[in-house]
């Protein structure tokens, strides 16, 4: 079957959605995600969508879902690489993904999630460097 | 008399008076005020007037003088939608343009009743049958001249949309989108695009949307702001608004709209909260100090 690989970066785990998403490869990354954020007891969730052309409402309500699941599991979500349709498309839907942190891409997104490990705010980790 | 006979008997006539028709009718034209305001020099005109007599004469001379949309119109048609959209793009009002044809009328019917003067019910037949086809004419400048506006009008209004939507980058990273005008839907989907293409571009992570331009503020409108600040997020960019003038501020409390963004009364403020996230600051040097 179909999955979307995860992977594992120190206490963070990375997800590239590369294929365009159906509903059931949603559900199963949902399941998949959930169950490595507890074997890993990861801090951090990094979503790569930036190859993402087509959402519909269900994916972004995924999207919603997966970073309030990864909270109550004590993991922070980032969605990084939004193309700016999608975003629109999203924003129309009414779905704003309010749940949600993103990051233009991988590289700001892991600085989130750095500064998230590291006990502080992203701001004032960078101030300080 | 039949129209087929005053299609036969009207070119003839028009042929053979062609001069003193075409210096009447340029007469009349002045009169009416057509090179008042210097728009039009008297050889255009006259070069107007006698290539519209020519294709007038020819047009009815191929008969079918009942149906201007036939082929033999061709040309004429051709010639007032020409005529027509000059005038529109000289500025010409839409009564001066038509007066272009409709002051034609008077020569004809001087031209008929002269011809004509014992026999009556020719003068009738002949003059309706004029009436009517250069009332047609008229009518189809009209079109070309208001068909030749909405044109300019459109182009202009989106020159306007383009103009009024630049996304300036104030900073390495941070991006100000000046809003003028009023926000309606299409706008706001012209603005997000470009703001969200160029959040992309310049990878910045923070815009400022300036709404001094913006002269009212209408849940609407505080809606479409919303949109596009929810978008920038999406993409991971934050958004700061500025701009708000104290009328705007009241109206938005009045609404009871929650605009749920970090607001600024000027863009100075929006740009110092927005260097502080970054983490860069300004400044002075010594020089500016001394000086």
């Amino acid at each position: 079957m179909e999955r979307i690989p995860i992977l594992k970066m120190g206490d963070a785990l990375l997800v590239t959605i590369q294929v365009d998403m159906h509903d059931r490869l949603a559900m199963t990354l949902q399941d998949d995600l959930t169950a490595r954020i507890v074997k890993h007891r990861s801090k951090g969730v990094l979503i790569d969508i930036s190859a993402l052309e087509i959402v519909d409402s269900f994916i972004g309500r995924m999207l919603d879902n997966i970073a309030a699941m990864s909270k109550i599991l004590d993991a922070e979500t980032v969605v990084v690489g939004m193309r700016p349709a999608v975003a629109i498309t999203l924003v129309e839907l009414g779905l704003s993904l309010k749940g949600v942190r993103t990051a233009l891409n991988v590289e700001r997104g892991m600085d989130v999630i750095r500064a998230r490990l590291s006990g502080g705010d992203v701001d004032l980790v960078r101030q300080s460097s | 008399m039949p129209t087929q006979q005053i299609a036969a008997e009207l070119p003839r006539l028009i042929e053979k008076h062609e001069g003193k028709l075409l210096a009447e009718w340029l007469r009349l034209q002045e009169g009416s005020g057509a090179l008042q305001s210097g728009r039009l020099s008297r050889g255009d005109l006259e070069k107007q007037s006698r290539e519209f007599l020519a294709a007038f004469q020819r047009a009815i001379a191929g008969g079918n003088i009942d149906d201007v949309s036939a082929p033999s119109f061709a040309n004429l048609r051709d010639l007032i939608e020409e005529v027509a959209q000059a005038r529109a793009t000289q500025g010409f009002s839409p009564r001066e343009t038509t007066t272009f044809v409709f002051s034609l009328k008077q020569p004809l019917f001087n031209l008929i009743s002269a011809e004509y003067g014992d026999k009556p019910e020719l003068i009738v037949s002949q003059a309706w049958t004029i009436s009517t086809l250069l009332d047609q004419f008229g009518l189809q400048t009209m079109e070309s001249y208001q068909k030749n506006r909405e044109d300019v009008i459109r182009r202009q209004q989106e020159e306007i949309s383009e103009l009024s939507t630049p996304v300036v980058q104030l900073w390495n990273g941070i991006l100000a989108l000046p809003l003028i005008g009023t926000l309606d839907s299409s706008r706001t989907q012209v603005v997000m695009e470009n703001l969200l293409q160029r959040i992309v571009d310049t990878e910045a992570e923070i815009a400022i949307i300036d709404i001094t331009g913006v002269p009212t503020v209408d849940t609407l409108v505080a809606q479409h702001l919303l949109k596009t600040v929810a978008a920038a997020r999406l993409m991971g960019a934050d958004c700061l608004i500025s701009g708000i003038r104290p009328q705007i501020a009241q109206t938005i409390v009045h609404l009871g709209v929650e605009l749920n963004v970090v607001s600024k009364a000027t863009m100075a403020d929006a740009f110092a909260i927005a260097l502080q996230r970054i983490g860069s600051t300004i400044t002075r040097s010594e020089k500016g100090n001394k000086g």
